[in-house]
């Protein structure tokens, strides 16, 4: 009796040895940098949400390849310090596998070299386009590029006859980069830019920025910010009685915004991804059921409407699951090249092809151009 | 041996032992935070000096960071390489310009870092004497929105100006080589090298502050904190003084700015927050107003705890907190001065050299 | 720039100097009964606009206001007590601190208990577009509101202060605390009461502006640094000073949009700042004896 014991105690302590060292039972890591509170909080904060969400859902599925996945999501506060610091710490120290974030540009170029040095992929849910171009191997975007927004409301401005615009930017990162890509594009597009104002994003009245738009006797004005200044800016133009159309950037895509200008929002032509009007969908559209699905479980969970911004963590998060699916591995090198590998992809963004030069992988075909009537979105009249 | 340098060696034994027990566990980790607190407390022992010795207070003082860190951030990125003319290939051979290659291939020809840090540190001391002459006239109430007004000036320019990255700040700030062989970089293979340089950077302002307040400046500052009109009355010139200790700290503000910049690779408007400048004075108010060696371990604690994320989304909650109650239940801070002299009278009972 | 175009920005800078007008009375009010600038000015404004907003979901709005403004003023009390009222000649500096501290965890109080997400008031009168047309400016109804209210406001606190009872002890207290208190007034109630004040100022003027500017978690801070600038501008204690103070803020920075970029809209009002206090820190329109004779 003694000797079998003692032969099934030492077969246990070898399993439970080698169950110890077994990669399967691991649990997998994935680190998240997001602005959960913060001046970038409006973008960080749905994202940790949908984050949250997803890995809990896939964790009941089993996680990946049978393991768990542990997110570790790091508050950088829209700070570029905690950023760099974040990101060593998940890199270097808990050797994560992925990094999903940062929200804002400015830390996500903070970080860029970083993740190239460590050899981690970064799927970052900031809109800047210098996050891919020049393009480093191991970082991608999820959001559309706002040179293709830009483009759609060119496009749009000139069916509608529109030459002469106003601009208005808000002073972040995402307001920058828009303005930019206007004052390079306008003219390609025969549109002339009469007034380009800035403010500041914390603003809490612009009566004075529109009203010099207002004099410069404007076809359209053209605003472009993504916090709740964009709000402000339609309602003070309207009250100063500008009846010009108003066009907004793809930030505008959270009806919250909607609710804050109120009536002011009518009539505010933009372009988003078509998360906002999944309801108004034909049913044979390719996004129809993922844009459903994540609308259903995101508003049911956290009580709050779903938002464009969410969409981005969304997105990076599946993307990288069916890399992981594609590959039936954890090693770097096979998913970042499967990621590269990846068309077709449908998210909630827009449908993703992704090459080795270009690690965003959507074009202009992502977004929809969209407009508020009666306090909801509806997609515009073509 | 004076008396006041033995905390010097047993602190530079800390820094070393921290170092070794973390190779030893393995974990050489938390040296980048580490390193990373190390220069934030540079900032913050300059402010102790300013804010708990000579008794100014100045809610600003990430603006003088952010001015050395922008500046040298700035320098080393903008390319220059296509004014290339007489000048700069004359300025390239001095050494004054450096060309190197960029993540992508591409030449750059920017400042030297030495030239660029040198730059900074000099504009912060200069915008400091600048700003120092009309501030530090005023007092109470109206010093402090007086230097909380300067923090927000610069906050807003670096915020609102495009060739200061605007929102998005400036990255790819490429290492500085401070001596052939050592360099100031985030690079996970220098980790050990910058973690002993940032704490020597440190220990050496350590030692000229505690000379400074030993000194007969440090008794005038001391008399300037408790009474400035009875200082005045004495002869002191208080207002040099006053004028000097805030250039001085300005200074440390600034090549702690300079530094970080080249450790992180790069700046954001963030640093010249109004929220970083409360903070510096949440960690000077925690380490005991005139406690140099309190505010530097206060200074270790938090900024590591902090960068490394431990307080989650409660970080500013947890400085609001720490503020409101060391101002209310000790107001000299957590590590008094007399604790620190209760022990060393009992560590050296009779005799041997004591700190006045 | 033509006579219209001009009165149009007269009107956008009398709407940020009454903004910043509301809150520079709540420093004077707590200024002159203590000597203290209480740093967590600002919150009271947010938190007036963000319980309003949170009670008109099942309040009818002006009872939602009057919730808003009621329950704000008891948390001035509270803040009062707990972190202001058993300290014992406590230093400026001091003092300073423990203000930041104190509006530091009231914001990130908001943050975890409301979110991140910015909220609106429904517009007392007509909607977000509605606009009064006088000759070819436009003025938004919800302006009007926020400068009568500032009005009364200043009206009430001016008779408050000097035919009450309760006013005049106050007066007395921050003119010579030791002989107020040898006259029998508590000076430690007469704090809290100002603290009260403050709070109950603030907490309307954040839920009149509301509708205006929204409000969210992090909305104090820049609005107390403002409110602080058009403070000192009028010269501390002074509130009906302060309201002309506000306006030629208000007014200033409308203007200078025409000269540099919106997004240095900022430093100019800071420039200002430091300018006065530069040169002539009792304020525009105050006087250097009065300012003398208060402690500081």
């Amino acid at each position: 009796m003694r000797g079998k014991s003692g032969l099934i105690c030492a077969i246990l302590a070898l399993a439970l040895m080698a169950g110890a060292s077994v990669q399967a039972a691991e649990p997998i890591k994935v680190g998240a940098i997001l602005s959960v509170t913060g001046p970038a909080s409006f973008l960080g904060a749905p994202e940790a949400k949908t984050l949250e969400m997803l890995v809990e859902e896939q964790n009941k599925k089993g996680g990946f390849l049978g393991r768990k996945i542990e997110l570790i999501v790091k508050d950088s506060g829209a700070s570029a310090e905690k950023a760099f610091s974040f990101a060593k710490q998940l890199i270097e120290e808990e050797k994560v596998f992925a990094i999903l974030g940062p929200s804002t540009s400015g830390e996500s170029m903070k970080i860029k070299s970083v993740a190239e040095e460590g050899k981690t992929l970064l799927l970052s849910c900031a809109a800047a386009e210098v996050i891919v171009n020049p393009v480093a191997m191991y970082v991608f975007k999820t959001p559309q590029s706002d040179k293709d927004a830009v483009i759609k409301i060119f496009q749009q401005m000139k069916k509608m006859k529109i030459s002469r615009i106003g601009v208005l930017s808000s002073n972040t990162g995402f307001g920058n980069a828009g303005k930019a890509q206007i004052e390079k594009l306008a003219p390609a597009y025969g549109i002339l830019i009469l007034a380009n104002e800035v403010y500041d994003k914390a603003a809490s009245d612009l009566t004075a920025e529109v009203t010099k738009i207002k004099a410069a006797n404007v076809e359209a004005i053209l605003n472009w910010s993504i916090e709740p200044a964009q709000a402000i800016a339609i309602k003070n133009a309207r009250q100063i009685g500008l009846k010009v159309p108003i066009f907004q950037s793809h930030g505008f895509g959270n009806i919250k915004y909607v609710e804050a200008a109120g009536p002011a929002a009518e009539g505010v032509i933009f372009p988003a991804g078509r998360l906002l009007i999944v309801d108004v969908l034909p049913k044979s559209h390719p996004q129809k059921a993922v844009l459903n699905k994540y609308k259903k479980d995101y508003e049911s969970r956290f009580k709050e409407e779903v938002s464009t911004f969410g969409g981005h963590a969304y997105d990076a998060f599946m993307i990288l699951a069916k890399a992981i699916e594609n590959t039936n591995s954890t090693d770097k090198e096979l998913i970042r090249s499967a990621i590269e590998q990846l068309q077709g992809f449908v998210g909630t963004g827009g449908i993703f092809y992704f090459s080795p030069s270009d690690h965003n992988g959507l074009n202009i075909d992502a977004f929809e151009m969209l407009t508020v009537r009666k306090g909801k979105f509806v997609p515009l009249a073509k | 041996m004076r008396g006041r340098h033995l905390p010097v060696l047993i602190f530079g034994g800390l820094i070393v032992g921290i170092q070794l027990a973390t190779s030893v566990a393995g974990n050489p980790y938390h040296l980048t935070q580490l390193t990373m607190s190390a220069y934030y407390s540079l900032l913050a022992i300059g402010l102790c000096l300013l804010v708990g010795y000579a008794g100014q207070i100045s809610l600003g003082h990430a603006g003088f960071f952010a001015i050395g860190g922008y500046i040298t951030a700035l320098l080393t990125t903008h390319d220059l390489s296509s004014r290339a003319g007489g000048a700069s290939r004359w300025l390239a051979k001095a050494g004054i310009l450096s060309s190197r290659t960029d993540l992508y291939g591409g030449e750059l020809l920017t400042v030297h870092p030495w030239v660029a840090c040198l730059v900074a540190v000099l504009a912060t001391v200069g915008i400091a004497y600048a700003v120092g002459g009309p501030v530090l006239k005023l007092r109470g109430h109206y010093l402090a929105m007086a230097t909380l007004g300067f923090g927000v000036i610069i906050y807003r320019i670096v915020l609102g100006t495009e060739f200061l990255g605007a929102a998005d700040g400036i990255s790819d700030v490429p290492p500085f080589a401070v001596l052939p062989g050592l360099e100031v970089s985030g690079k996970a293979a220098l980790r050990a090298s910058n973690y002993y340089l940032a704490w020597g950077v440190v220990i050496a302002a350590m030692v000229l502050l505690l000379n400074l307040i030993d000194s007969r400046a440090g008794r005038a500052l001391s008399s300037i904190h408790g009474a400035e009109d009875a200082a005045e009355a004495m002869g002191i010139p208080t207002a040099r003084y006053k004028l000097s200790t805030f250039v001085l700290s300005a200074a440390f503000a600034g090549l702690a700015g300079v530094l970080l910049t080249h450790y992180n690779g790069g700046i954001g408007p963030s640093e010249a927050s109004v929220m970083k400048s409360v903070r510096y004075v949440a960690i000077v108010a925690v380490g005991g107003m005139a406690n140099l060696w309190g505010t530097l371990l206060m200074s270790l604690l938090l900024n590591y705890l902090s960068l490394r994320g431990y307080f989650g989304t409660y970080d500013d909650a947890v400085f609001g907190v720490i503020l409101i109650l060391i101002m209310l239940f000790a107001p000299d801070g957590l590590l008094r001065r007399q604790l620190f002299e209760e022990l060393k009278a009992a560590v050296f009972p009779a005799g041997g050299e004591k700190e006045t | 720039m033509n006579s219209d175009l001009f009165f149009q920005y007269v009107v956008a800078g009398i709407t940020y100097g009454t903004i910043y007008a509301v809150v520079a009375i709540g420093f004077n009010i707590i200024y002159n009964a203590t000597g203290i600038i209480n740093f967590a000015q600002g919150e009271f404004v947010m938190l007036g606009g963000m319980i309003a907003v949170t009670l008109s979901r099942f309040l009818p709005l002006p009872v939602a206001i009057l919730g808003a403004v009621a329950v704000t003023t008891i948390i001035g009390a509270v803040i009062d007590i707990l972190f202001i009222r058993w300290l014992r000649g406590p230093s400026v500096l001091r003092m300073i601190i423990i203000t930041i501290g104190v509006s530091i965890l009231v914001r990130e109080v908001a943050l975890h208990v409301w979110g991140e997400s910015v909220r609106a008031l429904p517009y007392f009168t007509g909607t977000s577009v509605t606009s009064i047309k006088m000759g070819n400016v436009y003025i938004s109804p919800q302006v009007l509101w926020v400068v009568g209210v500032s009005a009364i406001a200043v009206v009430a606190l001016s008779a408050f202060f000097h035919y009450t009872m309760l006013g005049r002890q106050m007066r007395a207290c921050a003119a010579n605390r030791d002989a107020a208190r040898l006259c029998g007034i508590s000076a430690k109630n007469m704090v809290t009461l100002s603290f009260m004040l403050s709070a109950g100022i603030g907490a309307i003027g954040g839920a009149v502006v509301c509708p205006i500017t929204y409000v969210q978690y992090d909305s104090g801070t820049p609005l107390a640094i403002k409110g602080f600038t058009v403070a000192i501008l009028g010269g501390l204690g002074n509130s009906a000073a302060a309201v002309g103070a506000g306006m030629i803020l208000g007014i200033l920075e409308s203007f200078s949009i025409w000269v540099l970029p919106a997004a240095y809209k900022e430093v100019i009002s800071i420039s200002l700042l430091l300018l006065i206090l530069f040169i002539r820190p009792s304020g525009i329109f105050g006087s250097a004896e009065a300012a003398r004779l208060k402690e500081f």
